[in-house]
């Protein structure tokens, strides 16, 4: 049995043009940090990359700092904004505004500066279709006192885009820091940020088919952070750690083809997800997709479904049995599975929030692996539902 | 034996472990489920069947096997049917035993019945019980090991729940199991039994139910006399039959021991007496199960067993009014309402049911069981 992975937002396979730039530079010894010609080499290989992702997207190589990942670079940026804007206008706690989807990357830690710093927490709301409410936020900023704003670029579960720009153009009205976790939306829709008032963009590699582990946060080069990681003082004494020039030349690497291949990928994977949609409405009359319709308002590699009276934990099972991976939400350390934040937060209750799926698709995603799920899923979620009438 | 599709609960112990290969080996499609019954680690010990190390043990022990492995989240079920049972009991006067109400509500019931409505046939577990088929249908028996017995917490399994179980350990000794899971390298070899409450890791019952319940203070008084003879902070940090800890002020006349022989729960009074007041030969238990056809008005004679490591009794038992009544030929000490009665046949098991009084205690509680 062919396996059909429909899993990629949760990570994709690696690049050939990833994987030869990782193992090229793997062979080489020094510490980008080292003075001497070995270390000045490494260090060679990490600013080629630097300016190859700044000119990919945009931006300034003085703009990349490199982390170890999304979830550090998030960190970074909520943290390192929220301590230095407190130092910065001398008074603490303010007011973190985020939205009620975000990852739990930057929830968490807007949640954790909440409960251990003092900081007030606004969860922006979003409609029934998972776009984040500007006017809650224009609110927000108009009652002042504000740390940052940080609204994710595309949701990770529904794959709902943001009205990002709009967002970094009140921020910078109320001269306000804005940060957008865009580790869904790079290499899905253009990113252009140049053209975006952003105070600090979050982006990562194995999202894209690069390496797991490597992972940037661009930033406004005169923005304050405060560090998380203090160190050796790497990337400007903002994100201390040696630097892993392999994975980062391999993150250039599959920066540079996504990018490049942007329009015919995101072209390629617009009409697999039409053709997913379809498929699985057809083969399941009660699935509901979640989320903004096919367009210009979702990513063009996801698609989300509830199947009423099934728990999502067993339709996955189930679909594993048939040779079909993809992902039912956020999982705990133990494995346990929780409802979706995120949908939730769009008003589904726990029960049809407990019964979705999210199946994504990327580089080596078919029309016949598509067939394979409409195949499967009428009997899989007949059986799921006579799973979900027993479940207590 | 056919190829059956086959639920494997992985505890992460080394009982559950050796029989999930074993029922790899046999050739059945296996997929090995962890059940996730607590949500938090209680205090970060190892001891508990249900903590992070564990599930971590049991997902190794799948990749070795080459099985599909999930966790399957039932914590909220367990909250349900089998602490809050736990709480509500022991706040009745009642001792009741939640490995037995776990198997009966949890492991063959809801995970069970999820189980079958997936499409597999039957659920493992590491249990140490045999299955046999007789001539009326599936038969539980003791396991050859009677120091690993584990029959008496499966006795509130029906015919239906023990067609679709299956204990590959119940034909060996313990001994050989450790050996067996040493030369198979699964990590959880070397691992210690559990012998405690689940939910309780440090085994401090009585600190657990103080905590969950509160203070409930009352008297001590004395069986015969009625006299008040000490406090005690709930009826709930004593068990029939308990002799240490309870703090007597006034010393008994003849100086002799005095254990608590029962348990007012109207006036909230732990009553105390000499030994001889625990002795129990009769028991009228309620809310019976059947594993295969349920007694009748006339007398049985069988053997009766009411705690995991007691030795049976041989009594004659018998139902009237739906409830079960055992005369027992030999006394027994220290039986507390709540706990539950196993009847058996030889090895096999006839059914259970929960003691509701005796013919020494009971007479103050609440007449019906669970």
């Amino acid at each position: 049995m062919q396996r059909v992975y429909l899993d990629h937002a949760a990570t994709t396979q690696m690049l050939p043009q990833a994987r030869a730039a990782w193992l090229q530079v793997s062979q080489q010894v020094g510490n980008a940090s080292s003075l001497h010609t070995s270390g000045r080499a490494a260090r060679r290989v990490v600013e080629s990359a630097r300016e190859s992702i700044a000119e990919d997207l945009g931006m300034r190589p003085s703009a990349v700092i490199f982390t170890g990942g999304g979830t550090e670079s998030d960190n970074l940026a909520i943290k390192g904004l929220y301590w230095a804007r407190c130092a910065q206008l001398g008074k603490s706690p303010r007011t973190i505004v985020t939205s009620a989807i975000e990852h739990h990357a930057v929830l968490d830690p807007v949640l954790w500066l909440g409960e251990h710093e003092g900081a007030v927490v606004e969860l922006a709301n979003t409609d029934a279709q998972g776009c984040v409410s500007l006017v809650e936020i224009e609110r927000a900023l108009v009652r002042g006192d504000i740390a940052l704003v940080s609204i994710m670029w595309a949701n990770n579960e529904i794959g709902a885009i943001q009205p990002v720009h709009e967002i970094a153009g009140l921020c910078q009205k109320f001269d306000v820091p804005f940060h957008t976790d865009a580790v869904q939306a790079l290499g899905q829709v253009p990113l252009n940020l140049g053209d975006l008032d952003a105070t600090a963009v979050t982006i990562s590699s194995h999202k894209i088919g690069g390496p797991v582990g490597v992972g940037a946060l661009l930033v406004d080069p005169i923005a304050k952070f405060t560090p998380v990681l203090h160190g050796g003082g790497q990337e400007r004494e903002i994100r201390s750690g040696t630097l892993d020039p392999a994975s980062i030349a391999a993150f250039a690497a599959a920066v540079r083809y996504s990018v490049s291949e942007l329009d015919e990928h995101g072209a390629a994977l617009r009409e697999l997800q039409e053709y997913l949609v379809s498929a699985v409405t057809s083969a399941v009359p009660g699935a509901i997709l979640n989320g903004p319709l096919p367009g210009e308002a979702r990513l063009p590699n996801n698609t989300h479904f509830s199947f009423p009276g099934c728990e999502g934990d067993s339709l996955l099972m189930l679909l594993d049995a048939a040779g079909i991976d993809c992902a039912t939400g956020s999982a705990c350390t133990a494995g346990i599975p929780e409802p979706s934040h995120v949908l939730l937060s769009m008003g589904l209750d726990e029960k049809t929030a407990r019964a979705s799926l999210r199946f994504s698709l990327g580089r080596g995603s078919s029309k016949e692996g598509i067939d394979q799920l409409a195949q499967a899923l009428p009997g899989v979620v007949e059986r799921a539902q006579r799973a979900g009438s027993v479940s207590v | 034996m056919s190829k059956l599709r086959v639920i494997s609960a992985m505890s992460g112990g080394v009982d559950s472990s050796v029989a999930t290969a074993r029922m790899v080996d046999q050739g059945h499609e296996v997929v090995g489920i962890h059940l996730a019954l607590s949500r938090k680690d209680s205090n970060g010990k190892g001891r508990g069947c249900c903590t992070l190390d564990d599930a971590r043990d049991a997902r190794r022990v799948a990749d070795k096997l080459g099985i599909p492995f999930y966790v399957w989240d039932f914590s909220t079920a367990f909250a349900e049917s089998v602490m809050d049972n736990f709480h509500s009991e022991y706040e009745q006067g009642r001792t009741p035993n939640p490995c037995l109400r776990c198997n009966e509500k949890i492991k063959f019931s809801a995970v069970l019945d999820r189980a079958l409505a997936l499409g597999f046939d039957a659920v493992a577990t590491g249990h140490y019980a045999q299955i046999e088929h007789g001539p009326d249908g599936v038969e539980l028996h003791r396991a050859i090991d009677p120091l690993k017995d584990q029959s008496y917490v499966l006795g509130v399994l029906t015919q239906f729940q023990l067609a679709h179980s299956l204990f590959p350990l119940g034909g060996n000794y313990k001994v050989h199991i450790r050996e067996e899971a040493e030369e198979r390298g699964l990590i959880t070899a070397k691992k210690p039994d559990s012998h405690d409450i689940c939910f309780i890791p440090d085994g401090d019952t009585a600190g657990y139910l103080l905590r969950k319940l509160g203070e409930q203070p009352g008297d001590i008084t004395d069986a015969t006399t009625g006299e008040v003879l000490g406090r005690h902070s709930g009826t709930f940090t004593v068990t029939i039959g308990q002799r240490r800890g309870l703090n007597l002020t006034v010393p008994a006349e003849d100086g002799a021991p005095r254990y608590v022989v029962d348990i007012d729960r109207e006036t909230g009074t732990v009553i105390v007496g000499a030994p001889e007041l625990l002795d129990v030969d009769f028991i009228r238990a309620v809310n019976p199960i059947w594993a295969g056809a349920p007694l009748g008005e006339d007398a049985v004679e069988v053997s009766a067993q009411v705690r995991a490591h007691a030795e049976p009794v041989p009594a004659s038992a018998y139902v009237h009014d739906g409830e079960l009544l055992i005369n027992l030929h030999e006394q027994i000490r220290g039986l507390a309402p709540g706990q539950a009665a196993v009847l058996y046949s030889g090895t096999k098991v006839l059914g259970s049911a929960t003691v509701a009084s005796t013919n020494r205690v009971g007479k103050q509680t609440s007449l019906h069981g669970s």
